[in-house]
């Protein structure tokens, strides 16, 4: 099969496998086959495309033009084959995860459960190997629908609450933002491809392509700079799996993806830093990454600490994008990669410990290493791996953006990157302290807790992550000289 | 032969179809002779288009007589579309009709409903096609007549008084414009539109042009129900039969909005519409506040019908808006509403006619865990919805598109921020019956199953139409924007 093939069987895949997810739905067993033959032939497929993008070739195809002059293409990059990857890998891994923990926990309405799944996994897959904005947008808004009944999953009134916000921040920035600076970009420009260098230089100028930046950066909603973050807290009503790969990896790295696309491929990182007029996005997105770290450490609850982690870790990537530098774009799209595996695991860990013992807050998990010795330890290497410490995958990335900042002549931003470390270890490892080394109130040590991790469904994936954090450190450098050409260098 | 008689044929056909469906006695009589005069009616309309696609503007010689002293109907791209419009979506909600019908209005009514509802589309048929300013005076006055016949059929005794209310409205517009045709008719001495275009450009701005250009101006945006003259239409639409209300939401106020953009356009010229009169800020300002106000009202009805009429008030707002920027692509997005609106509206209230066959109620209430108990109906509100709050592979979001477009071009960057606040309060009036429906348990003893198939697929091939149409618009942007530079080139 030719590479454009290629790409809409990709798009096709989870399609089908949610219809089939649907007509499968009286019978578990069958559903949950249906779910992991879709997740690994979409994987297979999409690494099918990675040599071919290595090697410079750019697939590209063009279904339908869907208003005069715009067509929906998908055409595939670097950095949306590594983002492609990532989310369809993932998806193999958390759809055993899922299985484990929605059985589990009983869980009603499971094949809605898997069927918005899949349709998700197509927005992501959409956003990935979009062609241009407009076809971007389109699947952007497919992920936002197809996951608010994933949040609103328990149906109690916190789900409702936390769903609006949810869908209220998202579609509305969307639409009220995003949708605007696409048409002002196509009114001003003419098109929406994503082209090196960007399609603005020569039709936008001065403090309008400022004010552009603002409206595709807040538009995206998806990335949570601050103040914009408060879905990504509420979307942890979810149950974990959804937490996980979606509000771990595929929705929000959706977003800081389609930031880094927007300013990589429509603004051109090298004529915004020229220009100067998108200085401004490196503060808030600092900014974002200190404050959102400081409330990660009031956080209690160990899914909205890692929520508000992510929150921090998101900007490091705004962050990477917004220095405008060759090495930050690319350090910030390693992070992505890095990110996700080390966050997935993360919370694949966190949902661990709520299925084996109904745990959900940092205070009531003394002593869970004792209990839980192997899902204590993955969540252990997930751990460094976002604060960014060797030999896991994370510090690759925290060192190319650190170059970056360095590169841009922007010095505090290291500072930035170092006191948010720093800040990371203060709100990750205490888990993991606390966890082996304390005692939980009213256990004198005299005997020995018996062992009881989560179901094996939910155990070898957190394992497979955590190690995935791992070999992230050696084979960072392939990771780079993939991603290098969309710093331009 | 016959393709020569086509729009004769387009009025005369529903127009006899009336008078026999009350000689046929029994409702399923008239249900099938309607059924099929109503396909016909649709297969005419394509094929007028096809024609007008092919050669141009058609003019059609009623009995014989040469325009402008016998009545001529004249097909050009602007009317075919709308024809189109009307046709299709009254094939489509008498399809539905049958089952709905007879629950709602049944007792030996039906046969009336089915006479109105042809009378009614021979009405709004014969406003779209003829080119003759009396002539779209009598046919207005004879889709309203049938139209507050419709109304008044309703369970509600409310539909009484909203019917009356209608009816006083509806009077004092098609007066106006009455009063305004004939001031035209004294300064011209002409009745034919095409005609009268010509005879009111070397007038140049006399009072009696004025004054004739305000009288038709008031008159139809009564008929359009254009905020603030919009206060008719949502109980008319909240208690009529939820066939009438699918059927007027979809095509009534789109043909007044035609006649609209007929006038300001074909007849007295884009430059003395918006220059001269400066209809363009007074259209934005009202458009823009039944954008705000509609929506507004919408989120905080109860009865779902209410909130999906107060929601066409906001959706005629964005319709106008369009016309109001009288740009090329303001014009388009306009007219692109009017098709991409009744696709929506048609889907939705046919939705409801589903709910309120299956539970006899459209309060919010009603719909509590109905997305388990009605699973394609609720479906094809959430798809409906969808195309209403503008997300895009819908049709909502290629009006929304154009719209925008439009403002920017124009530069009038403040218009474009009252467009998004009205789709965002959209997405709040719609989404909170998706929470009532799908987060919601259902009570006890709610009634379950889903509607008749006759009713489900008619429904659902709207909603389709609003995904289709939404992908493929070569159709509907292809023609809207021909018939907005033909509109605009015509003055020029």
């Amino acid at each position: 099969m030719s590479a454009p093939d290629l790409i809409l069987l990709a798009m096709a895949i989870p399609l089908i496998g949610a219809v089939l997810i649907v007509l499968a739905g009286k019978s578990p067993n069958l559903r949950e086959t249906v779910t992991f033959a879709t997740a690994i032939s979409l994987f297979a497929v999409v690494v099918s495309l990675v040599s071919g993008v290595f090697h410079g070739e750019r697939p590209a195809v063009s279904l339908i033009e869907i208003l005069p002059g715009l067509d929906i293409r998908f055409e595939i990059e670097p950095l949306g084959m590594m983002f492609a990857c990532i989310a369809s890998g993932l998806w193999i891994l958390n759809s055993a995860y899922s299985i484990g923990y929605m059985r589990a926990k009983k869980e009603h309405a499971q094949t809605r459960f898997y069927a918005c799944f899949a349709i998700a996994i197509f927005g992501a897959i959409g956003v990935a190997t979009a062609g241009n904005m407009m076809t971007l947008f389109i699947f952007y808004e497919v992920l936002t629908v197809s996951t608010y009944p994933l949040v609103a999953h328990h149906q109690d009134a916190e789900a409702r609450r936390s769903g609006r916000v949810y869908l209220g921040i998202l579609l509305g920035t969307s639409i009220g933002l995003q949708l605007v600076a696409i048409i002002w970009t196509w009114f001003a420009t003419g098109t929406l491809d994503f082209r090196e260098g960007g399609i603005l230089n020569g039709h936008l100028e001065g403090p309008l392509l400022g004010l552009l930046l603002l409206l595709y950066v807040y538009g995206i909603g998806k990335a949570a700079l601050m103040p914009l973050h408060r879905w990504l807290p509420a979307a942890m009503v979810a149950p974990t799996p959804v937490s996980a790969l979606l509000h771990a990896v595929a929705v929000v790295k959706a977003g800081v993806f389609t930031v880094l696309k927007v300013i990589v491929y429509i603004f051109g990182a090298e004529f915004l830093r020229e220009t100067g007029t998108g200085d401004w996005l490196m503060y808030i997105a600092g900014a974002t990454v200190l404050l959102a770290s400081f409330v990660a450490m009031t956080k209690d609850n160990l899914k909205a600490r890692l929520a508000y982690s992510t929150v921090s870790q998101l900007s490091y990537v705004i962050l990477g994008a917004a220095l405008f530098m060759p090495l930050s774009v690319v350090g910030a799209g390693m992070h992505i990669a890095m990110h996700a595996v080390g966050k997935i695991t993360l919370f694949f860990c966190a949902g661990a410990i709520y299925v084996a013992s109904g745990k959900t807050e940092i205070s009531d998990m003394k002593g869970i290493g004792r209990v839980m010795p192997v899902t204590l330890f993955a969540f252990f290497v997930g751990a460094l791996s976002v604060i960014g410490l060797p030999p896991m995958g994370g510090s690759w990335s925290k060192y190319y953006l650190a170059l970056g900042a360095y590169d841009a002549g922007e010095l505090v931003f290291i500072g930035v990157l170092m006191v948010s470390s720093l800040l990371n270890v203060a709100y990750l490892l205490p888990v993991v302290g606390r966890g082996y080394f304390s005692r939980p109130a009213g256990d004198d040590g005299s005997e020995k807790p018996a062992i009881k991790e989560a179901p094996m469904f939910c155990l070898i994936p957190l394992c497979l992550t955590a190690f995935g954090c791992l070999a992230m450190f050696f084979y960072a450098d392939q990771l780079y000289q993939f991603l290098r050409p969309i710093g331009g260098g | 032969m016959i393709a020569a008689h086509l729009p004769a044929l387009q009025i005369v056909l529903p127009l006899l179809s009336a008078p026999l469906c009350v000689l046929l006695v029994r409702a399923r009589l008239a249900y099938a002779l309607s059924l099929i005069v109503c396909w016909l009616a649709f297969a005419i309309s394509i094929m007028l288009l096809g024609q007008v696609l092919d050669g141009g503007v058609i003019s059609y010689r009623l009995g014989g007589w040469a325009p402008p002293w016998g009545i001529e109907y004249r097909v050009d791209l602007v009317n075919a579309y709308v024809l189109l419009i009307v046709a299709a979506i009254g094939a489509l909600v008498i399809t539905y009709a049958g089952p709905s019908v007879a629950r709602e209005i049944g007792g030996g009514r039906e046969t009336l409903f089915y006479t109105s509802y042809m009378l009614c589309l021979t009405g709004l048929l014969g406003v779209t096609i003829t080119g003759d300013a009396f002539n779209i005076f009598v046919f207005l006055e004879i889709s309203s007549l049938s139209s507050y016949i419709l109304i008044s059929l309703g369970t509600d005794r409310r539909a009484l008084t909203a019917s009356f209310r209608y009816l006083i409205f509806g009077t004092i517009g098609a007066t106006f414009f009455l009063i305004g045709v004939g001031l035209i008719y004294q300064a011209t001495g002409t009745l034919n539109l095409a005609d009268m275009a010509n005879r009111v450009e070397p007038l140049g701005a006399s009072r009696t042009v004025q004054a004739a250009f305000a009288f038709m101006a008031v008159g139809l945006a009564v008929k359009a129900a254009l905020f603030p003259l919009h206060s008719w239409l949502p109980n008319a639409y909240a208690y009529a039969p939820s066939v009438v209300s699918a059927f007027l939401a979809a095509t009534a106020t789109k043909v007044s909005i035609y006649v609209l953009i007929r006038t300001y356009f074909s007849v007295f010229g884009p430059e003395f519409s918006f220059e001269v009169m400066t209809l363009g800020p007074v259209l934005m300002v009202l458009s823009i506040a039944a954008m705000l106000i509609g929506s507004m009202i919408a989120i905080f009805q109860d009865d779902i019908k209410r909130s999906f009429a107060y929601s066409s008030v906001a959706q005629i707002g964005y319709m106008v808006l369009g016309i109001g920027f009288a740009t090329v692509l303001g014009v388009t997005g306009g007219m692109l509403h009017l098709f991409n609106h009744a696709l929506m509206k048609g889907a939705l209230f046919l939705a409801l006619g589903c709910l309120i066959w299956r539970t006899g109620s459209v309060s919010i209430t009603a719909m509590q865990g109905l997305g388990k108990r009605m699973p394609w109906t609720m479906a094809a509100i959430v798809g409906g919805g969808l195309s209403l709050i503008g997300v895009p592979l819908t049709v909502g979001f290629i009006s929304k598109w154009y719209l925008l477009l439009a403002a920017i071009d124009s530069g009038l960057w403040w218009v474009a921020v009252f467009i998004l606040i009205s789709s965002l309060m959209a997405i709040i009036y719609v989404w909170r019956l998706v929470e009532v429906a799908y987060l919601s348990p259902s009570p006890d003893g709610a009634p379950s199953g889903e509607a008749p198939l006759v009713m489900l697929i008619p429904t659902w091939v709207l909603v389709l139409a609003n995904f289709y149409f939404g992908v493929d618009t070569r159709v509907s942007v292809g023609v809207a924007t021909e018939a907005a530079k033909y509109l605009l080139g015509a003055g020029s």
